[in-house]
């Protein structure tokens, strides 16, 4: 259980840092953190005790294994995130470059 | 028919592909593609239409079920994703043939087309998945092809507002997949009708499945409500919707919120999750609130898609409160013809309101297009000069503030009704206020830019190229000719099987797993 417990508290630190830092770069930081966290979660949905590598073999047809599924999903989950980041990356030079500042108390041209 | 189904995802997702590739050595070659197939997806959503009942199932790789569990990955069109298909391609096509002239001022004209594809095959990818972690990867893919169009003008306030969009959107997507996590730990499947029967065998039994059901639905509400925009969730909306390209404007507020946070809801909570009455008293008083205080805020706009951008939050308001009336009466076990109507009601107005929401954004892409600038008190009597825009702005506003032949009117009328008929009185009466002070807010928009004094800046303005104006008519005769919807025998066709769909929540499951 507490494996569990900690995997949430990492999901929290992530959240506490989008919401509050200041720079940029360390919110980007932030909603990796988070993503990480829900990964290592699906890893733990899918974890048999002493289960081995979900592969068929001779000899091996009655063991136990760990669910491949969330293994799946995980992967297609870190590409998605891979282009979140490089999206929020790009986005973030950019401001970078109009603004020179990574400061969000600086860039507020949005507002009402 | 059914090996059909998949099309949806794979024409604009193979044509992204082929766009990034040949789009470079042929000239205009994007162009000329986009729209063709964004036409074929219009034929082909209407072939549908007319031509089928009942719910179609695709499963890919064709692999059978395994006694009762379910392997293949299902694509599953029904009434209500056939609906929601004729928005995304219906306002997608009107859109893209607006973009022909308007994204002459942009340096990367090509990725534009290609970004709008995978937007389309994203969302088209949402409507027709029956699994709740397709829906979750095909979200990501609308997602972030909306984020790199809203910054696509790489100017201060687009980088800021899409940078803004992305952290809320990125917690959103965060939350559900956490939720997808949940589900998949205490059911063991993805597939959303044998989730959904699963809790129905587990609720019968311990206490504890119920809360956990209401812990997923409260993840749910934070995440897919983050992407609809609903009142405790809307910041992101105002920035965003009002700093994109104005066709893409149209998208973001005409579909996107509608296909990946009203559709995504309406169908969890209706088909997945047992309907109840705390839950569906929540998303009743959310709507109810968020119809609210999003006119409060679109008042004291002078910026027009600042302004556009606010009422998209308080007419979601509006579907949310038409189909959560539904939910609130089938969950007290009432009368399901009134349930039914109000439903009807949710849903045509959500179809009204891609239409008339896109047409309103495009008018203000053709007036800042002209004039280079949105700002309500530098314009003014511009109906001489641009008598399209104007015409067509007017209708629009007519139909977003519920004035009678037009098509808002209808939809309204029947959320009222029902809201009256099963005792809300309160909604009732807050629908009918919230549509007076909207009429107030787009007659001051009329007012400050077709009517008064025209500035001395604009006296040589001409109007908007054809495949603009094109656009813009059409879309103002589709106001009009949606009203024929409230007559019962039109209703049959199009409404109707989305409402059944929805008004029979628990025959989802068993017509797709056939058990």
């Amino acid at each position: 259980m507490i494996i569990y417990l900690l995997c949430f508290i990492l999901f929290l630190v992530g959240l506490y840092g989008v919401i509050s830092k200041r720079n940029l770069i360390k919110i980007i930081i932030g909603i990796a953190i988070m993503e990480y966290s829900i990964n290592l979660f699906f890893i733990l949905i899918g974890y048999v005790e002493g289960g081995t590598a979900p592969i068929l073999t001779k000899g091996f047809e009655n063991s136990k294994f760990v669910d491949p599924l969330p293994q799946a999903m995980i992967l297609t989950s870190i590409v998605i995130g891979l282009a979140t980041t490089a999206l929020l990356l790009a986005v973030a030079i950019r401001l970078y470059q109009k603004y020179g500042t990574f400061d969000i108390n600086k860039i507020k041209d949005l507002k009402g | 028919m059914n090996s059909l189904i998949p099309l949806f995802v794979i024409i604009p997702l193979g044509s992204a592909f082929v766009m990034v590739i040949l789009g470079r050595f042929i000239k205009n070659f994007n162009k000329f593609i986009t729209p063709i197939f964004m036409l074929g997806l219009v034929y082909l959503t209407f072939h549908f239409m007319m031509n089928s009942e009942g719910t179609l199932i695709y499963k890919v790789g064709g692999h059978e079920p395994v006694g009762n569990t379910p392997i293949a990955i299902y694509m599953v069109m029904d009434g209500l994703a056939k609906l929601v298909l004729l928005i995304i391609s219906l306002v997608g096509f009107l859109s893209i043939f607006y973009s022909l002239s308007y994204t002459k001022q942009y340096t990367a004209e090509r990725k534009f087309y290609v970004l709008f594809s995978l937007m389309i095959a994203g969302m088209n990818g949402i409507v027709i998945s029956g699994d709740i972690f397709n829906i979750f990867v095909f979200l990501e893919i609308a997602a972030l092809s909306s984020y790199a169009l809203v910054a696509f003008g790489v100017e201060k306030q687009q980088l800021e507002a899409s940078f803004k969009y992305q952290v809320l959107g990125g917690i959103a997507s965060l939350i559900i997949l956490l939720t997808i996590g949940l589900i998949y730990w205490n059911t063991g499947t993805l597939n959303i009708a044998d989730i959904s029967r699963q809790l129905t065998i587990n609720c019968s039994s311990p206490s504890g499945t119920n809360v956990f059901i209401k812990f997923i639905s409260v993840l749910l509400i934070a995440g897919f409500g983050l992407k609809a925009a609903i009142f405790p969730f809307h910041s992101w909306l105002p920035d965003a919707h009002s700093s994109a390209p104005s066709p893409i404007s149209a998208m973001l507020s005409g579909v996107l919120i509608k296909a990946v946070g009203i559709y995504v809801l309406i169908r969890l909570f209706f088909n997945m999750f047992p309907i109840s009455y705390e839950l569906s008293m929540t998303i009743t008083v959310l709507g109810t609130i968020s119809m609210i205080v999003g006119v409060l805020l679109a008042i004291g706009q002078w910026d027009f898609k600042r302004l556009l951008a606010y009422h998209s939050i308080s007419q979601m308001g509006y579907v949310i409160i038409g189909v959560g009336i539904g939910m609130l009466i089938l969950a007290k076990g009432g009368d399901k013809k009134i349930a039914a109507l109000s439903i009807s009601g949710g849903l045509f107005h959500m179809l009204n309101h891609s239409i008339f929401k896109g047409l309103l954004f495009l008018n203000a892409g053709s007036v800042e297009y002209r004039t280079n600038t949105r700002n309500l008190k530098k314009l003014g009597g511009l109906s001489s000069k641009m008598p399209i825009t104007s015409g067509s702005s007017f209708i629009a506003s007519m139909a977003i503030s519920g004035i009678p032949p037009f098509n808002g009117f209808f939809s309204k009328v029947l959320i009222i009704i029902a809201a009256v008929q099963a005792g809300y009185i309160w909604i009732a009466f807050f629908a009918v206020l919230v549509s007076v002070i909207t009429l107030a807010s787009f007659t001051k928009i009329q007012k400050y830019l077709f009517f008064g004094e025209l500035h001395s800046k604009y006296e040589k303005i001409k109007e908007v190229p054809f495949s603009m104006s094109f656009s813009m008519i059409l879309l103002s005769v589709l106001c009009l000719v949606l009203s024929l919807l409230v007559i019962p025998e039109v209703r049959m066709i199009f409404l109707q099987p989305a409402v059944d769909v929805l008004i029979n929540a628990a025959d989802y499951s068993t017509n797709i797993l056939g058990i």
